[in-house]
């Protein structure tokens, strides 16, 4: 499998007056393409600052960062928000979306950032809307839609450029769990049908069955890895394959 | 492009229309200070600016036409045996004791010129003529000042430094910038009115011949007379706008105000741009952190300015507009040309475009993360 984001010995320490706190410590995650996989772990585990690094949101105090085979590590400002635009996708817990825009132009304004305008811009934008089935909603503003509306233009929008890779953060928390899991449905859908590497954030344990792999963070170290695809040969080694019974996601289902 | 700017401009009309009122306001209080000091500049100057004269001639170091100084007449013959000039005629701008018909009394300034030329005569004569005053005693007053004077009709008889004055016509819009208004007459009546000796004057127009070269003519005029000042026309006119403008502080007083309303627009326009801004701060959050550049981020920010320049300022010099009129009416000189329009333009963009800095140097330091933060 073609690794999408590689990440290696990732530590990240913020300063907090005089004392330094450690987000991450020593992290190394593969992400591969045409996998959905989950970051779970309790609040303050460092999964958010995880998936900022993977990102490009967020640099790392040390350890190397590859995206599509380019190490991003010693990228500055200027560099970072074109890698993010090159190559990835965003969705995130709150939607973000720009309420003044209908949702055909919330998608827009990612097509512009990729160079994409005019009709051809409209065309491909109303294009993503009908991919996660919104295509009646394209002149909607993001005040007239349901929260599970307004994710899927989320992820319209994150659609934007075709990228190779989605990165999401609780993108379920602000919706009931049937409107959640038709939007994870979905993102399991690009990960596989168009060989994405999708990796979610989330703390809704009830959803995680719909994943290929789920990371579990613990005081900023990856405390356990759970193959949830019999055959899955995502990560390199001698991880298991299948559910495993005693692990905390297997318990909480 | 989708229309984001104008999008989050229009989103808020309350805040909309604080932005607009505080550029109104600006532009207000800009043109009328500025149209003002215009006014009041092209006012003091007005009698040498319509002269139609290219030279002047004047007594030594006079700052401004009010301080004319006589001097002997024969230095015309001179002038005019110089080569390259057309013609040269003497004249008076002097003030003079106006005896209303109730008994009170009201300076003027005489304004004496030799009626069979053009040079130096009044402009905008609305009845009457000048030809009128070669009548004996015979004086043109501008309308705006018949109350002042207490003139109700043409004909009627005045005294000036106790010699008899008869009104017989009238010009419309020739304001003097002191309080004296002008009392144009023929220069051998302003002699009288102003107790002149018949053999001087306080200054020398003159006329050069057509495609003569001022500046060689005026080193040649300087040349051949001694204890005078030799000035074209623009000279003594900035000499005077100068004097009047800058050293009584009329002029830097009208343009501290006109400065005053830019400082609070600029606060006001900041202030809701940034209030804006902050509004917003989370969609440009997440501008960044899809990969735009901070310099998608910042022509959001300044087209919203500009938008609300551009309307902000149509607001504005409408409202001039009216408020310029009303003013002439009401006898204020404020001047509101399309050169002063454009330049105010101008400071409306320059304006908005200071309190965009303000917003943009937020964004600048904006933090991608944020977006992940609830």
């Amino acid at each position: 499998m073609e690794v999408a984001i590689r990440v290696r010995g990732v530590t990240k320490t913020y300063a907090e007056g005089a004392a330094r706190v450690t987000a991450l410590e020593g992290v190394d995650l593969d992400l591969y393409r045409g996998e959905l996989l989950f970051l779970m772990g309790p609040s303050g585990s460092g999964k958010t600052t995880l998936l900022s690094i993977m990102g490009c949101i967020l640099r790392s105090t040390s350890g190397s960062v590859q995206i599509a085979g380019r190490e991003i590590a010693g990228l500055n400002e200027r560099e970072l928000p074109r890698v993010r635009l090159g190559h990835i996708g965003f969705v995130f817990q709150a939607f973000n979306l720009f309420p003044t825009l209908t949702a055909v132009e919330n998608v827009e304004v990612a097509l512009e950032l990729k160079g994409k305008r005019g009709t051809k811009a409209r065309s491909e934008a109303l294009d993503l809307l009908a991919q996660v089935h919104l295509e009646d909603k394209w002149s909607a503003y993001p005040a007239d839609l349901s929260g599970g509306q307004k994710q899927r233009v989320a992820l319209a929008r994150a659609l934007a450029g075709d990228p190779e890779i989605l990165l999401a953060d609780e993108p379920t928390a602000a919706l009931d769990s049937h409107t959640g899991r038709s939007v994870l449905e979905l993102m399991r859908q690009l990960a596989h049908e168009h060989n994405r590497a999708v990796a979610v954030v989330t703390h809704d344990s009830r959803i995680a069955d719909l994943g290929d792999r789920v990371v579990h963070i613990e005081d900023g170290t990856v405390s356990s890895v759970e193959h949830l695809r019999p055959g899955s040969d995502f990560i390199p080694g001698s991880h298991s394959s299948t559910l495993d019974p005693q692990s905390p996601l297997a318990r909480s289902l | 492009m989708p229309p984001l700017a104008r999008r989050n401009l229009f989103h808020d009309k309350i805040r909309l229309a604080v932005t607009l009122t505080g550029i109104t306001f600006a532009v207000v209080l800009v043109v009328v200070e500025l149209g003002l000091f215009l006014g009041f500049t092209t006012t003091t100057s007005g009698l040498i600016d319509h002269s139609q004269a290219d030279i002047w001639i004047a007594s030594r170091h006079i700052p401004y036409i009010e301080q004319g100084i006589p001097f002997s007449e024969r230095k015309l013959y001179q002038v005019r045996a110089t080569p390259g000039v057309a013609s040269a005629e003497k004249y008076i701008a002097h003030f003079a004791s106006w005896k209303r018909l109730d008994g009170g009394h009201e300076s003027v300034q005489v304004v004496g010129f030799n009626t069979d030329q053009a040079m130096g005569g009044p402009w905008n004569v609305t009845s009457g003529s000048v030809a009128d005053l070669k009548r004996p005693d015979a004086i043109l007053v501008d309308d705006l000042y018949w109350k002042k004077l207490g003139i109700t009709h043409l004909g009627e008889v005045f005294e000036m430094n106790g010699y008899r004055a008869r009104v017989v016509g009238t010009t419309h819009g020739i304001r003097s910038f002191t309080t004296s208004p002008y009392v144009f007459t023929t220069f051998k009546n302003a002699q009288s009115f102003t107790g002149l000796q018949e053999d001087q004057t306080e200054f020398i127009l003159v006329r050069a011949q057509p495609g003569v070269n001022l500046e060689q003519l005026q080193r040649d005029l300087r040349g051949r007379l001694h204890d005078v000042d030799v000035l074209t026309t623009a000279q003594f006119s900035g000499m005077t706008r100068f004097y009047w403008m800058f050293t009584t502080g009329a002029g830097v007083a009208v343009l501290l105000a006109a400065l005053l309303g830019l400082v609070v627009g600029i606060v006001v326009v900041t202030q809701t741009i940034y209030a804006t801004t902050m509004d917003h701060l989370r969609e440009y959050g997440t501008l960044k952190a899809i990969g735009a550049p901070n310099s998608y981020v910042y022509r959001v920010i300044l087209q919203q300015a500009g938008m609300s320049a551009v309307l902000g300022y149509a607001i504005g010099i409408t409202v001039s507009f009216f408020v310029v009129r009303g003013a002439r009416q009401g006898g204020a000189s404020i001047l509101l040309p399309w050169p002063m329009a454009l330049l105010i333009f101008g400071l409306t963009l320059l304006m908005c475009g200071i309190a965009a800095a303000v917003s943009i140097n937020k964004v600048t330091h904006l933090d991608p993360a944020m977006v992940f933060r609830n």
